[in-house]
């Protein structure tokens, strides 16, 4: 790899065309330009939404464009937070997002640690029958599924407008197993083997072998169950269909008829502020879990 | 330590139908318990809604009295609704409007942002920004800026060049772009973030091949580039052309499916069998529906997971 001439880390243009004035120019305006696209075009909207959070409404109507409020009307974010009861659905959404989250860390670790692990007889068979749900679009299990909730079998006793009729289905995820499963997977077998022969049954196999090796995979999962969950909207409409039970995104719609402009689009901020925060502080593995999307999702 | 022995003992694990009182002391139980979560979470709530499905498709459920077997009969029923074709082609068009809007733009933006050789974090972050945003307060943000009067955000702009106002989602020819512009926004920043991870596989060799051929920017990007992300190109199209024939929340926040049926997807029209007022309750003929959309998809599925599995090991 380092037999190129110009080092490693060339890119499509090479070095030395770097160092032409007219090439630097070039690409270097077309970065510019871009990097103006980006801002106007993806943080645009956002920072339009913060101002318009601190306008009135009719402010918002009338002059849309204009760069500042005209007073920083910090009341709509309280307005929206206490009168219109966002405070109840954004609780709703965390506990929602935690009980999905706990529940597919639950699946996808013991399921993927068994799987390529502990290698019982049935693996081949189950990993066969997790690996085919992959190919099953989401839609297939809409109806049947709000079925299943309506008499789930065993408890027979309707799920609905419970957080469980989320947090069960959610731990579904063929994509977590696969990930987990193929992260196990490359660990080395020494290292299992080495427990085995001190004493370590399965559980501390699990515990204390395998978990604390696969930190980075486990964030990558994590974050990608939380953000899944917070923007998740059809399923949690279709099964939680008491007010005092449903998380933001369900609740949007129905507030957007009954609000004033300004409130509303105070409480669009709020529900947005968390997932973007999480974003800027864990960036890289969100970044990097979907250039894995990219290879194992469909 | 001998460790060669271990993986050696590993690897011929060629073993003889055990007893149970063999099986639960070398650990067959506690592996079952660690299997546990998987086998009934998926059991339940994947695996039997899966086989269900097919069930409800050739019976006819209203929850009420027990299921009856109807044959085809809730087949026919889809196949005979007018608004089936409806439904198709708004679904199609939606795809197609999709991959016009989605396709190009976060390749070139990709290809570009790999060259920027100082904060590049940057522009990834801001790529991906979009993404983060929920998706429902994404669509209804834009259907502010959506506003059909002449003081709209997007009016206002179309307005300094004397263009509109345009009553972008109540006007059956535009509502449909609007909805695919404002989902190729929400979307296309992780498009972009996969390319650039495929870019930065392009061995910097062959870069240095086509100079020393003579090759100009262009010749590069065309013969160079692409054919190096011919791969995950192919990947993006169809999770892209997967994701598409799914769409529901645009339509369903957007517009409702109007104006006049103009922007009914496949899977407004099983979500309004199964749920919507007057017409709901019809679960088998959403079943039905589900199955022919999923087999359609299936195929899709099928081909991408062999692209995937060819691609990773090359």
């Amino acid at each position: 790899m380092t037999t190129s001439t110009d080092g490693p880390d060339r890119g499509l243009v090479s070095p030395r065309d770097w160092r032409r004035p007219s090439v630097r120019l070039t690409m270097t305006s077309l970065q510019v330009m871009l990097l103006g696209i980006l801002v106007i075009g993806a943080l645009g909207p956002l920072l339009w939404l913060v101002k318009a959070s601190l306008s009135t409404t009719q402010e918002v109507l009338r002059d849309p464009l204009s760069l500042w409020p005209d007073g920083t009307h910090w009341s709509n974010l309280g307005d929206a937070w206490s009168n219109i009861h966002l405070d109840l659905y954004f609780r709703n959404t965390v506990e929602i997002a935690i009980g999905s989250w706990l529940m597919q860390m639950l699946v996808a670790t013991t399921g993927g640690f068994v799987l390529s692990v502990l290698r019982p007889r049935y693996a081949g068979v189950v990993n066969g029958l997790v690996m085919a749900t992959l190919f099953v679009p989401a839609v297939v299990l809409l109806i049947p599924l709000y079925l299943t909730i309506l008499d789930p079998p065993l408890v027979h006793h309707s799920l609905i407008n419970s957080f469980w009729a989320v947090w069960l289905p959610a731990g579904a995820s063929a994509f977590n197993v696969v990930v987990m499963k193929r992260f196990f997977d490359n660990l080395p077998r020494e290292v299992f083997e080495a427990a085995r022969v001190d004493g370590a049954g399965p559980f501390r196999l699990l515990w204390s072998v395998a978990l604390p090796m696969s930190r980075p995979v486990l964030g990558v999962v994590s974050v990608f169950a939380v953000l899944a969950a917070w923007k998740d909207f059809l399923w949690p409409l279709l099964v939680l269909q008491n007010p005092d039970k449903q998380p933001l995104s369900v609740r949007l719609p129905t507030l957007q008829q009954t609000t004033q402009l300004d409130v509303f689009l105070a409480a669009l901020l709020l529900s947005t502020a968390l997932p973007i925060v999480a974003f800027l502080i864990f960036q890289r593995a969100f970044l990097r879990g979907t250039g894995l999307g990219g290879a194992v999702k469909g | 330590m001998d460790s060669t022995n271990t993986v050696r003992h590993d690897g011929k694990q060629g073993r003889a139908r055990p007893s149970p009182v063999t099986w639960v002391r070398s650990g067959g139980l506690s592996t079952l318990v660690l299997a546990a979560p998987l086998l009934l979470i998926f059991g339940v709530f994947s695996w039997y809604p899966i086989v269900r499905s097919v069930l409800m498709s050739v019976q006819h459920t209203n929850l009420v009295q027990p299921a009856t077997w109807v044959g085809l009969d809730n087949f026919r029923t889809v196949l005979s609704d007018p608004l089936l074709g409806t439904a198709i082609r708004n679904t199609v068009w939606f795809a197609v409007l999709a991959l016009v809007f989605g396709y190009p733009v976060p390749l070139a933006a990709a290809v570009l942002m790999s060259e920027v050789r100082r904060a590049r974090g940057i522009f990834s972050a801001l790529a991906y920004l979009p993404v983060v945003v929920p998706p429902v307060v994404a669509v209804l943000l834009w259907k502010v800026f959506y506003d059909a009067s002449d003081t709209g955000l997007f009016n206002e702009v179309f307005g300094w060049f004397h263009l509109g106002p345009y009553p972008f989602l109540q006007d059956e020819h535009w509502a449909m772009p609007s909805l695919v512009v404002e989902s190729t926004w929400a979307n296309a920043g992780s498009t972009v973030i996969i390319y650039l991870a495929a870019l930065t596989s392009v061995s910097p060799d062959l870069y240095d091949a086509a100079e020393v051929d003579g090759a100009g920017l262009w010749t590069k990007v065309w013969h160079v580039t692409l054919p190096q992300l011919r791969g995950v190109l192919f990947i993006t199209l169809i999770l892209q052309v997967i994701g598409t024939a799914q769409v529901f929340l645009e339509p369903y926040l957007f517009t409702g499916g109007g104006p006049d049926n103009a922007t009914l997807t496949v899977l407004l029209l099983i979500y309004n069998y199964a749920f919507a007022g007057s017409l709901g309750g019809d679960y088998g003929a959403a079943a039905a529906l589900s199955l022919m959309l999923a087999a359609v998809l299936a195929v899709l599925s099928a081909v991408y997971f062999r692209a995937t599995r060819s691609w990773s090991t090359t």
